[in-house]
Formats: structure tokens, sequence, C-alpha cells
């Protein structure tokens, strides 16, 4: 077998020509963003910072960014916290239908998004809510749960069980172990479910389409935007502002996996 | 306390009148606000959808006698039912497609960072799974932009002189779909078959090799059977969602590459049927479930058989 | 049996102490009393119970039937953190997130002793295990041997009426265990606290311990001082598990005056006293048994024994300090294991040759 290091010619060929074609649209969209011309095309038109000055000045993109903030936090907090409660019980009991309660509520990673959405709508319709923030915050939380759970799990089962143990022999009652010995452990996956359960609700479209009433939010006002060609250019202005949070978001999550994985002493992680 | 009494034998316990341990109390009461969070807003939900698509709505009002109508329109009527199954059947063929593409394209990077990526493992998921991260309406918008008549792909091959007239076949079909969600749908192809990947002991390849098999023999009798797991997740984790995607083909699809996404979001909304659109919802679902069952019933004979 | 009880009072009574995990019985019935101050070990292979049983001492779980006291107090009921017991774990459990001397501070925040007599109380359990001055080093900067010496401090600065060890010395490597295995012992000397010991290596239990229980399958088979537990094992499954010995298929031909007569295949018949059968005797046919030290290979004419058989050489293996011969015992079974110290002018004999076998018959054991 020829190089087992850098692996045969072809394969890292192809490996750097897939990362191409998934790096393609990214980055396309500073460079249509800098672009001066109102059509999103080539040739290149010349460089401009007029794109990222209008965002300033358009009220119903801040008023829709502003909402997209309120749900992101909202979901991602609920659903770390009810991910903490499942990952914690999965990884730490044993209990009579736990293989199939947790796969229930690990569902919606792998449910078509319209589905959740259309059932959301029809039982909420159904009992006379009106469409709210709100509401797009409850499809939210059904959607990041299972990625909280994702990462809690692997933060709890990376934790050695007698650590616990040790804590309790060393004369610390449940609720104190679980303040001192726990909690401390798993909180760089608690900020990390935080962040990922942020991003994730951020950039959701779909459900918050369906259940956000009179107040869009971001990825909404996108979608409205995307129809008139003259409003492109301050949305790809927006759509690199929303990477660079993301990335930062991310740099940060995976900074706070790091830590927690150098504390376990454990290589892996939750990607 | 009497002789008697405390001779008594114990009764015995029946194992299904046994009441849960203390463990197991603790674990029911820990997971059970996840669990009615998902009951409430998941199961009651879709029981609901799967109660409308029996029931039919008249304006405002629905009409709660059980009927039949809703999917005989979808499946049967001979006005409508053809462009519903029209639909339907080109959602499925996009998603196979769609995965058939994905699991394909992601296996090789898959395998490349599993095994011949030394120290950087974490570097290359991270760059993998950033794409996913950037605004998804967006992603695809910009591949609206990449496919389109005056697109980047158009100029750059005019400008290289590779051709005359932009090529149109590029956007509004259904070949744009399958490139934008194979692109969107990446790393969740990759993630599942890296994992098994990397879960292959390696001395089990060393041994095939030391049985004599070359390079192709080894990855056809060991490492593809081993990463079967992988692969089988990965497709799933794809097939099912693309089937009900919204997005891609309002954006990319033009009028051939709609989807049942697009006609279940018309019926509850514009056309103001959710009966119909419930039963639409229910018709796709079921289907995707049996394709899947029986994908894994497949994988499962295929496997037991092969090894 | 010889009831090789330190002098002193029981501090932990178990009595007929039984676990089930669903219908497997990882416990089942265990009796014993162990003694204050004294160092008492849990010794026997994977899976016969003895982890399960220190667990129910420190609290982590509770036996299905039966009862533990500690101090004369039922422990019923009573969780692990209020239980007068410490415990180092097979893992060490050092938590990750704080250095090595809030390690040791953590169980004693609780004690609300303030500041400086916990500084002082750490100060003097970090001397004791040898790491003074390690105190600001982080937990994941520390090696094998010095996780273990931070959780046996973490432990003794509760100052604990029980230490209970989990194979605390399995993962370190062959000369660092030897050497922990002293310093375990001399420490436990000094402080005075009973220890329990889990361990599946006999070697080690024999070098430690005051008292050890052998167990097997959730029962205890023979509970003795390492010297009984290796001159007058019960039965033939604790004579293998501790040490090697060889085994002669007998007949009881007689017993009078507290003498057993025996027919043994390949020794011949012999007298031996009752107190050597310590399992008791039951039917005529028996098992007898005898360590490859007990027997010695007489080498010339003049050398004499009590008894004596002469056999044939199987195999002979160097070990240096030691020869193991195999001999093949006219009317035996098995070949028997000799082991002959290598002594100046001792020749080492080969495969084929013939040699006299002595033993004496106050090392000869009957077992059930």
């Amino acid at each position: 077998m020829s190089g087992r290091r850098g692996g045969p010619g072809w394969l890292r060929g192809y490996a750097i020509g897939y990362l191409v074609f998934l790096y393609a649209p990214v980055f396309l969209l500073p460079i249509f963003a800098f672009n001066d011309s109102a059509i999103i095309a080539f040739p290149l038109r010349g460089f401009t910072t007029a794109n990222f000055e209008q965002l300033w000045a358009t009220e119903a993109m801040h008023g829709a960014l502003a909402n997209s903030l309120k749900v992101a936090v909202a979901a991602s907090v609920i659903s770390t916290l009810l991910g903490i409660c499942a990952a914690r019980a999965s990884a730490r009991y044993e209990f009579p239908g736990r293989r199939p309660i947790i796969g229930f509520i690990m569902l919606p990673l792998v449910l078509p998004e319209i589905i959740v959405a259309v059932a959301l709508l029809v039982v909420l319709v159904q009992l006379g809510f009106s469409l709210s923030l709100w509401t797009v915050v409850l499809g939210h939380v059904l959607i990041c749960t299972p990625f909280s759970i994702a990462v809690l799990s692997s933060a709890f089962l990376n934790m050695d069980r007698s650590l616990e143990e040790a804590s309790q022999d060393l004369g610390e009652g449940r609720v104190m172990t679980f303040l001192r010995v726990t909690l401390p452990l798993v909180a760089p996956g608690i900020v990390a479910s935080l962040l990922i359960g942020f991003t994730i609700s951020l950039d959701e479209f779909i459900i918050a389409f369906f259940l956000t009433g009179t107040e869009p939010t971001l990825p909404v006002y996108i979608w409205s935007q995307l129809r008139f060609t003259a409003k492109l250019p301050g949305v790809m202005a927006l759509g690199c502002m929303l990477l660079l949070l993301s990335l930062a978001l991310l740099g940060a999550a995976e900074y706070f996996r790091r830590r927690s994985a150098r504390q376990t002493g454990s290589t892996g992680g939750y990607l | 306390m009497s002789l008697a009494a405390a001779e008594a034998p114990p009764a015995p316990r029946r194992r299904w009148l046994r009441l849960p341990g203390r463990e197991a109390r603790r674990g029911l009461a820990l997971v059970s606000p996840t669990f009615l969070y998902a009951l409430m807003l998941l199961a009651a939900p879709l029981t609901l959808v799967v109660l409308i698509s029996f029931w039919t709505q008249d304006y405002l009002t629905l009409d709660r006698t059980f009927t039949l109508a809703n999917y005989r329109t979808v499946w049967l009527d001979p006005q409508e039912s053809p462009l519903y199954r029209l639909l339907m059947g080109r959602s499925l063929a996009i998603s196979g497609l769609v995965t058939v593409a994905t699991v394909l394209l992601a296996y090789p990077i898959a395998y490349f960072v599993a095994f011949h990526v030394e120290r950087n493992k974490a570097l290359w998921l991270f760059l993998i799974t950033i794409p996913f991260w950037t605004s998804y309406l967006l992603r695809v918008f910009l591949w609206k932009v990449i496919l389109g008549y005056n697109g980047v792909l158009n100029s750059a091959l005019m400008g290289m002189g590779f051709i005359d007239q932009p090529l149109t076949f590029l956007l509004y079909n259904a070949n744009a779909v399958v490139i934008t969600l194979a692109h969107a749908w990446a790393p969740f192809a990759i993630l599942p078959i890296y994992v098994a990947l990397s879960k292959i002991d390696r001395s089990l390849l060393e041994a095939a090799e030391d049985l004599g098999d070359g390079p192709l023999r080894r990855f056809w009798r060991v490492t593809l059977p081993l990463s079967m797991p992988g692969v089988i997740a990965a497709a799933l984790i794809v097939f099912i969602p693309t089937v009900g995607d919204y997005v891609t083909p309002r954006l990319v699809g033009g009028t051939d590459g709609l989807m049942i996404a697009n006609m279940i979001q018309v019926q509850f909304g514009k056309a103001n049927n959710a009966p119909l659109g419930a039963a639409l919802s229910v018709s796709a679902m079921l289907i995707v479930a049996a394709i899947s069952l029986l994908f894994l019933w497949l994988n499962r004979r295929f496997s037991r058989g092969g090894a | 049996m010889t009831d090789d009880r330190t002098r002193g009072r029981a501090l932990i009574t178990l009595d007929r102490v039984e676990k089930r995990f669903g219908e497997v019985a990882a416990l089942d019935g265990v009796s014993a009393e162990i003694m204050e101050g004294e160092f008492f070990s849990l010794l026997g292979p994977s899976g016969c119970g003895k982890t399960t049983l220190l667990r129910l001492i420190a609290g982590f779980d509770e036996p299905t039937r039966g009862t533990i006291a500690i101090d004369g107090k039922p422990m019923a009921g009573v969780p692990a953190n209020l239980r007068p017991t410490n415990m180092v774990f097979q893992s060490y459990a050092i938590f990750p997130h704080l250095d090595v001397a809030q390690n040791v501070a953590y169980g004693l925040r609780r004690l609300r002793l303030g500041r400086e007599e916990t500084a002082r109380r750490v100060t003097e359990a970090l001397g004791m295990v040898d790491l003074a001055g390690y105190g600001k080093r982080a937990a994941h900067a520390l090696s094998g041997g010095q996780r273990q010496r931070v959780a046996l401090a973490r432990a003794l600065v509760m100052r604990p009426r029980v230490l209970l060890l989990d194979e605390p010395l399995s993962a370190l490597d062959k000369k660092l265990r030897e050497q922990m295995q002293v310093e375990l012992r001399r420490l436990q000397r000094a402080v005075g606290i009973t220890f329990i010991l889990v361990t599946h290596d006999q070697e080690e239990a024999l070098i430690m311990s005051d008292r050890i229980a052998v167990m097997f399958d959730g029962q205890i088979a023979q509970l003795a001082s390492p010297e009984t537990l290796y001159r007058r094992p019960v039965n033939r499954r604790v004579a293998s598990f501790i040490g090697v010995m060889n085994f002669f298929e007998a007949q009881v031909t007689g017993e009078a005056a507290g003498l057993i007569e025996l027919d043994v295949a390949g020794l011949g018949r012999i007298a031996i006293p009752a107190e050597q059968a310590p399992g008791g005797v039951n039917g005529a046919s028996v098992s007898v048994g005898i360590r490859p030290e007990m027997l010695t290979l007489l080498f010339s004419e003049s050398d004499r024994a009590e008894h004596e058989v002469s056999g044939e050489v199987v195999d002979a293996v160097y070990y240096g300090d030691m020869t193991y011969y195999d001999l093949r015992l006219p009317g035996a079974a098995r070949p028997a294991t000799v082991s002959m110290r290598n002594t100046a002018g001792r020749p080492i004999l080969r495969p084929g040759e013939r040699a006299r076998v002595g033993w004496g018959r106050e090392s000869l054991i009957l077992l059930a």
C-alpha cells in the first residue's frame, strides 16, 4: 500500500476537490456582497461596501434579526435544559423503555422538517393558539433537542462514573455531587449545546415559515427578499455577516469541546 | 409478629408486576420532561395530522366524519391524482438519486479522513461541517447563482472557450435539485461513514493483507462490509428528510423540479385544504417509512448471508 | 477450621449478605466479621462477587437480603456519603477539574474545618503518601502511581473507620506495584485504620493481608490468615487458586486415634493427623495435595527423607534461582511438580533421568 500517511495521490486530490465543491457557495457570498452591481452574476463590476451600509438602514431587517435572536436564545436554552435531562438519564440510568423513549425524542433528526412544521401548525390552530414567536420557539426546541442530546450524551458518557461515586464516598449528597463534580465536567458540553442550538435556530426556515405570525424571523425575512432582484446584494451582505457569526459561534463551540476533552482526558469529539 | 406470618413463603414475584427499581425510577423521572415535551409537541401533532387526513374541510370549518375521500383524491381521482402521484414519484426519485450521489461522493472523503489523515482529523471534520452551518437558504440560493443562465459555471466555461452558448440544463430542473441537495446533506453522510470506518480494528485490515488480499480485495472483503452500518445510517439520514425538502425545489427546481413538500405547503396555505395536505403528508411518510424498512430488511438479509 | 481472627472487636459485621442483579446472584449469603485495625483482603477470580461486596459496604448498592453493620450500626438505607468508609477506586477517580490539593480537600469541605485546618490536613495527608509539594499540580499531569497516591490521600484525609481499596494496584506496572504493596502495608500499620482490599492477585493478598477471604461464585470459600490459607486450604479450588498444588487420588483405608490412614496413588500408604484434613473427610475417595516446595529431590545416595518414592523426570524448567521438575511417579495419574532451589553444586536433571523424591507426612493435606 502506497504511503499510509498521505494516502494515494488520487484520494487526496479527490478530498481537496470535494472541499472545493463544499465551499463553492460559501466563497461566492463575500464576492457578491462586495460587488458593486445590482445583479448577482459575473463579471464583477467593482468593490463596494454600500450593501453593508444599506443593511444599517433597513428597519425591517433589524426587526427580523431581533426576532431571530429572541427565538434562538429561548430555543437553545430550553432545548439544552431538556437535553441535559434526557442525556443524563440515558447515560447514567437503566430504565424500562430507554431506547424507544430516546429514539422517539431523537426522531426530529430524521423527520422531514415540513412534516414537523405541518403537524405543529395543525395542532396549534386546532387548540386556538395564535401564531407568534413563541410558537416558533416550540418548534425549534423540538429540532434542537436531538442535537443537544447528541452533544451532551458524549459529555456525560465520557465522564467516569466513579467520579460521582467518589464524591458521594467523600461525603457529598446527590445535589452537591451534581454541582461540584458533574456540572463542572459537562459544562463545556452545555456551552457547546447552547451554541449549536442557537446556530440551528438562527438558520431554521421551514418551521419558522409555517409557525411565525406577523413577526418574521431572519430566514423568513430573507426568503421574502429573495424574490426581489434589487434586494439581493443586500441579502448577500447579510449572509456574509451571518456566516461570520456562525463561524464565531462554532469556533467557540469547538474550543469548549476541546477544553472538555482535555479535562476528561478523552480524545473523541461529538462530531 | 406472629410465627405463621414469619414462616409464610414470600409471594412469588411476577415479572410484569415488578415495579421499576430505584435507579429505573430516577431515570424515568429525569427523562420525563423531555419525553413529555416530545409527546405533546411531536406525538400528539402527528396523531392529529393522521386524524385530519380522514376529515374534510369546507373553508374554515372541519367536518369530523371519518372518510377516505382525501386518500381517494390523492391516489385514485382521475383528475387530481396524476399530479400528486407524479410529485410523489418525483420526490422519491430525486431523493433516491440524492442519496446515492451523496453517499457515493461522501464515502471516499470519509475513508480519506479515517485512514489517511493522521494528525488533523478534527480539523478535517471541522472543515467538512462548516458549510453546513451557513444559512441554508443562502446556500441553496447561491447554487442558483452558480448554475444559472448567466451563472458562475456558464461564465467560467464560456470564458475558457469550452462552450459558446450558456448551458440551460443546469438550472430549473431535477438536476439542479439533486446537485444542491447532495451538497446540503454532505456532512450528514460523511460523519456516520467516518465513525463506522474509524471503529474498524486496524489489525483486521492487517490480517486480511497478511492472508493475501491486495488493497482492492481487502477493501471489498473487509473494509466495505464492516463500514456498512455507517453507509446504511448515512443513506437513511439523507433519504428521509430530503423527500420532504421544500426550499431547494422551490428555488432551483423550476416547475419540473417541484416536489411533494411544495404541494403540501400549497394545501395548508393557499388552497386552504388541510385534510388533503394531511393525507399527502401521511401518504408520503408511510411510503418513506416502508422504503426505509425495506432497505433495512434487505441490508440485514444481505449482510447476514454475506458474512 | 482454625480461627485466625486478629484480637480485637468486630468493626464490620456481614450477616448472610445477598445481592441479586435480576436473576443472577452476585453474592449468595456472605457472613463474616472484619476486625478493627486489620488489613483484610477479598480475593477471588473476576466475577466472584468481591467488588460487589466492597460496593455494598461502601453504600453504592444495597444488599437484596442480609445486613451489613459498621461499628454495630446497621447500614441499611444509609447512603454512601453518610458512611464512615472511604474508597480508593480502581480508576482512582481523580477529579480532572481540580488540582491535587483540591482533590484531597474535596471531602473536608463538609466538615467545615476552616481554611487553615483544612490546609494543614491536606499537607499532612500528602506528606503521608510522599506527595509533599504536589498540591498545585493539575490532575491530568500526574503519573499512574501519583494518581494512586492522590486517591489514597484523599480517602485517608477523611480519617475513615474503614478504607476500601478496589484493585488499587492493578493499573500499575509490576515494579511499581510491588513497591506500593509494601508501602500500603506500612501505611496501614502506621495509621491503624481497617483496610479492606479487593484483589484477584493471590500473591498481593498473601503479602499484604492479616486475613483473607477467598471468594468463589458469590460465596466465601475460606476465611483465614495467609499462612493457614496456604498451608491448610479447605478444598481443591482454594488450593489451586493460591499457589501451585500437586493433587493425588487417594483411598481412605481407616481412621484411628486421630490419624487418617490413606493409600495415595503414586506416594503409597501413609497415615496423617486428622488436623491435616481441614475440610473433613467425606467418603472413601479423596484428594491429597502437596506443594511443589514440600517435595524434595534426593540427589545423593546419602540423602534421606521421612518418605520417598522414585520416578522419572518428564520435564525440567529452569527459572534461574529455581528449577521446576515434572516427575512421573508410578501409579500417579499426572506428573508431580517439584521445585528445587539451585544451590551451589546442585545438578540440573534432564528429562528421562531417574530421581528419588522425598517428603514429610506433615506437608500432605487431605482435600474434600
